[in-house]
C-alpha cells in the first residue's frame, strides 16, 4: 500500500487535535505503574517517547532511551480488548416491586466513539478474532457491539518486536495489513501513514501532512523486516489441532502442571480469549439486582464447575484447556489458532511459562 | 409480614477489624438496621451476647478454654453461622504462636505474671470446635461480603463462594502485575480473591491475607520467589503470615523451613 | 438489536412436589406477546433466574404443542435451585430461552425408539416420551431404560408403570442400589438390554452421567446399533447460554448452542475423556 503522506513527529498532537474534532476519545499507549498501558489520552507528549521494554518470560522492565522514537516497544500487558470486551459489565437490572412482581431492563452501554491510536498488527487480527466470537455467532453481543461500533483504529506497525514476540510465525505481522482505519510507520523523522479505509482517508486530510519520500519508505521497509527477523520465538507454522487431541495423555501435561499456578493471567492478556462470568449483584435492600459478567479463565474452578463435580479439577487439565482450545479447537470455532504470536501469555506468566515450548514439546516440531 | 431476622456479631481473640469492616459500611450499615433486628454487637452499642439469633458472624479464633465454651454456646443460639476473617477461618495471625518450638514456655519468657495467661494449646479456626455454615475469609473481611451474605439470608440462600486467585481480579482491575513488571514477590498467585486486589492496585505485592485459593501451586510460587532472590526462611514467612495454620499455607512453609534448616 | 441477555418475567401457577428434593414448577410468562411468540422443541432448555441470586439451565419438560405452561422439572442442589425451590405459586422467575438443539425428533420419525437414561437425568428424557407418547402413529416401538443410583431416586414411578402398560411400550427399571419394594432389576442400566427389545435400526437416546452413557453406547455398538443413530443429552456448566461465556465448551462445541443434544459420532473423540 502505498502512503498516503508523512507526519512530522512534532505533529502528533494535531492528529490528537484532529480526532477530538472529529468527536472521538482518544486512547492511547502511555506509561503507568512500570508498563505501557492504554489509556484516554490528550496530550502527544503523553505517548511513551523514549521508552523502551525488555520482555522475556515472566518478567517486564521499561527504561528510557535517548531517543525520540515514541513506539519503539511492543505490546504491554493490555491489547483491545480491554475497551470492547469490559472486564466488568452490568448485562441487565431486574426490580422487584412490594407484590413481587419482577421487571428487567437492558444495560447496554452507550458507548462514546473512541480512536484508538498505537494498534499493533497482532491486536488488529485478536480484534478480528473477538468480532467472530462476539458478534458473528448465534446472536450478537450488544455490549461488545455497542463499543465496536463508533471505532477508529490507528495502527503502528512494529518495528521493535519483544524477545517474547512470534507473530511472524502465525501470520498476524508485525506488519499491520488490513482491519485499521489509518497506519503509521514510525522512522527517525515521524510517521509514514497509509490510510486503510474511506474513514482514514478522510481523516487524513485533516492533518499536516507531507508527501512521504521513497528514502523513508524504504527506511520504514528495512525496520518492519528487520522487526520480523529479529523474532526469536515460534510456533509450528501448520494447525496443531490434530497434534494436541493425539497427545491428550502427554507427560508434558503432567509436568507443566508442576509449574503452573493456575493463576489465569495468561487467559487475562491474551487478546482473543472470551470467557467470562456471570453473577447476580442484589442491592443490600433487596429492591434491585444486576446480572453482571465479568472475566473468566479456563484456568478457575468456577469455569467448569456442575454441581458436585469440576471437570478441570486439577491444573494438568485446565493448562490442557487452553492450549487445545487456543491452539486446537479455536480452528474448529474461527476457522484458525486463537493465537496471534503477541507473546503477552509469556511474558505476564509469574512464572514464564512459554506457549511455544510447551506446543513444541507436546506436539513435537515435526509433523503428525 | 415475617418478623426481621435476628442478627448478631460475636468476637473472640481477635483484633476487631473485621467488625471494624462492618461499622466502616456507613450508610449501608444503617440500612442493614431497617432489614434485620441487630440484637448483639458489642462494637456497635448491642449487647445481648446470649440471645437466640437468626444469623451470628463470629469474628476471631478460639484460642481460650473460655472461646471454646463460649462458641458452642453461640452455636447452639444461632441458626446460620458465618465465621468472618483470618482468625475465624483459619485461627489468624495468634495462630503462629501453634508452632512455637517447646509448647508454651515462650508464655513464661514474654508475659510478666504468666499465671494470667489462660490459653489453649493452640488457636484454631472456628470450624474447629463447630460446624459452620459459612466461611468469608481475609484480615479484615470485605465489607462487602458480609453485607451480601446478609442479603443472601434474607433471600434464603447461602452467601457466594469465591475461590478465584487474586491474580485474576487483579487483571480484572487492569493492573499491571508487580510481580513480572517489579520484581516484587506477590502473592496473589495462591490467595482467594475478595479483597478487590487491593495490594497491587496500588503497587505493593499481595500478602495473602485471603488465605489460600483454590488447587494453589505453592511450591512452584515458592520456587518463582526464590528465583526472585527471597531466602528460604523469606519464602517461609510469606507463607506463614496472617493464614500460617490454613492448610496449604502451613504446608508449604514448613517445606520451606526445612530448605532453610537443610541450608544452613 | 436483540437482547440475549435480558430475561422476561413469569408466573408459577403451579408447583408440584415430584420427591423430597425434586420439584416442577409450572411457568407463564407474564408478557402475553412474548408468550405468543415464544416456540421450543423437546430437548431444549430455558435459563430459570431466581431474583437477586442467579440463572440455572433447566430443561423445558412440558410439550410444545402445550402452550398454556412451560414445565420444569428441578432438583433442589445449590444456591439457585434450592431458592427455587422456596418459591410458591404465584411467586415470579426471570426466563430467557429457548436455548440450544433438542432431540432429533424429524429423524426419529417411523423409526422404533430407545430411551436410556441413568441417575437423574431423567427430565430431558421425560420431554421426549410425552412428545413420542402424544404422537403415536409417527413413532414405531418406543423401549424406555431408566437406570437409578438408589431405588429411592425413581421419580415417577406411577408415571413409568402407566407406560409400560401402554401398548409397543416395553419400559426397563434397574437401581444400583435396591430397596425394599424395588420392581425393577438390580445393577446398572445395561443389565436390562439383554431382556429389552432393542431392535436393529433403532435411534437411540439418550441422558445421564458420562461414565453411564459410554457404557451403554459400547453396549449397543455390540448389538449393532449404528452411532449415527446414538443421540446423547450433555451437561456442561452455563452462564450465558447463547455461546459467548465459554463456560459449556467441550472440545470444539458449546453445549448451549451445538447441544446439549449430539449424535455419538460428533463427541465421540472426547466423550468421557477426563477434563473435557
Ligand atoms: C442443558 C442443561 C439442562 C439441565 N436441565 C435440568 C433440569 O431439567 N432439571 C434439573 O434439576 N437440572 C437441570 N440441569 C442442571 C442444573 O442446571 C444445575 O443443577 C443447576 O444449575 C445447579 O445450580 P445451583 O445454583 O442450584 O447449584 P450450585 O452448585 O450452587 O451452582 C452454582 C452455579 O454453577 C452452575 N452450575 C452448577 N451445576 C450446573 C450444572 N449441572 N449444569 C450447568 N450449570 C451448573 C450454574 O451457573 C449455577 O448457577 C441442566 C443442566 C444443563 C446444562
Ligand atoms: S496465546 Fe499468548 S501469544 Fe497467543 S495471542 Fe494469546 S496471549 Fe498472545
Ligand atoms: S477456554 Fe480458556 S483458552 Fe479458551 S477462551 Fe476461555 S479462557 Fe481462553
Ligand atoms: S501458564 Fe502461567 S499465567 Fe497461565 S495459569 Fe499457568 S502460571 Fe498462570
Ligand atoms: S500483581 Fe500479584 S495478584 Fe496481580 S497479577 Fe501479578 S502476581 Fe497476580
Ligand atoms: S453457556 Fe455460555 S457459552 Fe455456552
Amino acid at each position: 500500500m502505498a502512503a498516503t503522506g508523512f507526519l512530522l513527529r512534532g505533529h502528533m498532537q494535531n492528529l490528537l487535535d484532529a480526532l477530538r474534532a472529529a468527536g472521538y476519545r482518544c486512547v492511547g499507549p502511555q506509561v503507568r505503574d512500570g508498563a505501557i498501558i492504554y489509556d484516554t489520552l490528550s496530550q502527544a507528549d503523553d505517548l511513551p517517547w523514549g521508552w523502551r521494554d525488555e520482555q522475556k518470560p515472566g518478567r517486564y522492565r521499561l527504561g528510557r532511551h535517548d531517543s525520540p522514537w515514541g513506539f519503539a516497544w511492543a505490546n504491554g500487558p493490555q491489547g483491545l480488548k480491554p475497551l470492547l470486551f469490559a472486564s466488568a459489565d452490568t448485562l441487565q437490572t431486574a426490580r422487584r416491586t412490594d407484590e413481587g412482581a419482577l421487571h428487567f431492563e437492558s444495560a447496554t452501554p452507550h458507548a462514546i466513539a473512541t480512536a484508538v491510536l498505537g494498534v499493533r498488527a497482532c491486536d488488529l487480527a485478536a480484534l478480528r478474532l473477538q468480532d467472530q466470537h462476539f458478534l458473528e455467532g448465534l446472536v450478537p453481543d450488544p455490549h461488545y457491539a455497542a463499543r465496536r461500533a463508533d471505532l477508529f483504529l490507528i495502527a503502528v506497525h512494529c518495528t521493535h518486536p519483544a524477545a517474547t514476540c512470534f507473530c511472524v510465525s502465525t501470520g498476524d505481522g508485525p506488519r499491520a495489513e488490513h482491519g485499521f482505519d489509518l497506519a503509521l510507520g514510525e522512522t527517525e523523522e515521524g510517521f509514514l501513514g497509509t490510510a486503510g479505509s474511506a474513514a482514514g482517508a478522510g481523516f487524513a486530510k485533516r492533518l499536516p501532512l507531507r508527501a512521504a519520500e521513497p528514502r523513508e519508505q524504504d527506511a520504514l521497509e528495512a525496520r518492519i523486516t528487520a522487526a520480523a527477523a529479529a523474532q526469536q520465538r515460534s510456533l509450528p507454522a501448520r494447525d496443531l489441532r490434530a497434534a494436541l487431541f493425539a497427545n491428550l495423555r502427554h507427560p508434558r501435561w503432567e509436568e507443566v502442571a508442576t509449574r503452573c499456578l493456575s493463576c489465569g493471567n495468561c487467559t487475562a492478556v491474551c487478546p482473543s480469549c472470551f470467557c467470562h462470568a456471570q453473577s447476580e449483584e442484589p442491592t443490600l435492600d433487596g429492591l434491585s439486582s444486576m446480572s453482571v459478567r465479568r472475566w473468566d479463565s479456563c484456568f478457575t474452578q468456577g469455569h467448569s464447575a456442575i454441581h458436585g463435580i469440576v471437570i478441570r479439577a486439577d491444573t494438568r487439565q485446565r493448562y490442557r484447556q487452553w492450549l487445545t482450545h487456543k491452539l486446537g479447537s479455536w480452528h474448529d470455532q474461527y476457522g484458525r489458532s486463537g493465537c496471534v504470536g503477541c507473546g503477552r501469555c509469556i511474558t505476564w506468566c509469574p512464572v514464564g511459562i512459554d506457549i511455544t515450548e510447551e506446543a513444541a514439546g507436546i506436539c513435537g516440531s515435526g509433523h503428525v | 409480614m415475617d418478623a426481621k431476622p435476628r442478627l448478631a456479631v460475636h468476637k473472640f481473640s481477635s483484633c476487631d477489624g473485621c467488625q471494624l469492616a462492618f461499622l466502616n459500611q456507613g450508610a449501608e450499615l444503617l440500612q442493614l438496621a431497617t432489614l434485620v433486628e441487630i440484637v448483639h454487637f458489642a462494637q456497635a452499642g448491642f449487647v445481648a451476647p446470649d440471645a437466640t439469633v437468626d444469623m451470628a458472624f463470629v469474628e476471631g479464633s478460639i484460642s481460650t478454654p473460655e472461646d471454646e465454651k463460649r462458641i458452642r454456646l453461640v452455636r447452639k443460639n444461632s441458626r446460620y453461622l458465618v465465621a468472618i476473617g483470618a482468625c475465624a477461618t483459619a485461627g489468624g495471625l495468634q495462630a503462629l504462636r501453634n508452632r512455637a518450638p517447646g509448647g508454651a514456655g515462650w508464655i513464661a519468657e514474654i508475659y510478666p505474671q504468666p499465671g494470667h495467661i489462660h490459653a489453649l494449646p493452640a488457636s484454631t479456626a472456628v470450624s474447629a470446635h463447630v460446624p459452620v455454615d459459612a466461611e468469608l475469609w481475609g484480615c479484615p473481611v470485605n465489607g462487602r461480603q458480609v453485607l451480601d451474605a446478609v442479603r443472601g439470608r434474607l433471600f434464603g440462600v447461602t452467601p457466594v463462594v469465591e475461590t478465584d486467585k487474586v491474580c485474576l481480579e487483579c487483571k480484572r482491575q487492569q493492573g499491571v502485575c508487580v510481580l513480572v513488571a517489579h520484581g516484587a514477590p506477590c502473592m496473589g498467585p495462591v490467595t482467594r480473591t475478595g479483597c478487590g486486589a487491593l495490594c497491587p492496585r496500588l503497587h505493593r505485592d499481595c500478602y495473602a491475607c485471603y488465605g489460600p485459593a483454590e488447587n494453589a501451586n505453592t511450591q512452584a510460587l515458592g520456587r518463582r520467589l526464590a528465583d526472585l532472590g527471597l531466602s528460604p526462611a523469606a519464602i517461609a514467612r510469606r507463607f506463614l503470615s496472617i493464614n500460617n495454620a490454613a492448610t496449604a499455607f502451613r504446608d508449604a512453609g514448613d517445606r520451606w523451613q526445612e530448605e532453610d534448616h537443610g541450608d544452613a | 438489536m436483540s437482547e440475549p441477555h435480558l430475561m422476561h418475567e413469569a408466573v408459577i401457577c403451579e408447583r408440584i412436589q415430584e420427591s423430597p428434593t425434586i420439584f416442577t414448577l409450572r411457568l407463564a410468562f407474564t408478557d402475553p406477546e412474548h408468550k405468543a411468540r415464544y416456540r421450543f422443541q423437546p430437548g431444549q432448555f430455558n435459563m430459570v433466574g431466581l431474583y437477586g441470586v442467579g440463572q440455572s439451565p433447566i430443561s423445558i419438560v412440558s410439550d410444545p404443542e402445550d402452550e398454556h405452561l412451560l414445565d420444569h422439572t428441578i432438583r433442589g442442589l445449590g444456591r439457585v435451585s434450592l431458592g427455587l425451590s422456596r418459591l410458591a405459586p404465584g411467586g415470579r422467575v426471570g426466563l430467557r430461552g429457548p436455548y440450544g438443539r433438542g432431540w432429533p425428533l424429524a429423524a426419529a420419525e417411523g423409526r422404533n425408539i430407545v430411551l436410556v437414561t441413568g441417575g437423574l437425568g431423567c427430565a430431558p428424557a421425560v420431554s421426549v416420551i410425552r412428545y413420542i407418547l402424544r404422537r403415536r402413529e409417527r413413532f414405531g416401538h418406543l423401549t424406555i431404560l431408566q437406570g437409578v443410583k438408589h431405588a429411592d431416586d425413581l421419580i415417577w414411578r406411577q408415571q413409568y408403570e402407566r407406560w409400560s402398560g401402554l401398548p409397543d411400550v416395553y419400559v426397563g427399571l434397574a437401581a444400583d442400589v435396591s430397596a425394599p419394594g424395588w420392581f425393577g432389576q438390580v445393577g446398572p442400566v445395561t443389565v436390562l438390554f439383554d431382556r429389552a427389545p432393542i431392535a436393529p435400526g433403532s435411534l437411540v437416546m439418550l441422558c445421564g452421567p458420562e461414565m453411564m452413557m459410554r457404557a451403554v453406547v459400547e453396549d449397543l455398538r455390540h448389538r449393532g446399533i449404528d452411532e449415527n443413530d446414538i443421540w446423547l443429552s450433555m451437561e456442561r456448566n452455563m452462564h450465558c447460554a447463547v455461546g459467548l461465556c465459554g463456560h459449556c465448551q467441550i472440545g470444539p462445541y458449546f453445549v448451549c448452542r451445538n447441544g446439549p443434544v449430539f449424535s455419538y459420532p460428533e463427541l465421540k473423540a472426547l466423550l468421557g475423556e477426563r477434563g473435557f
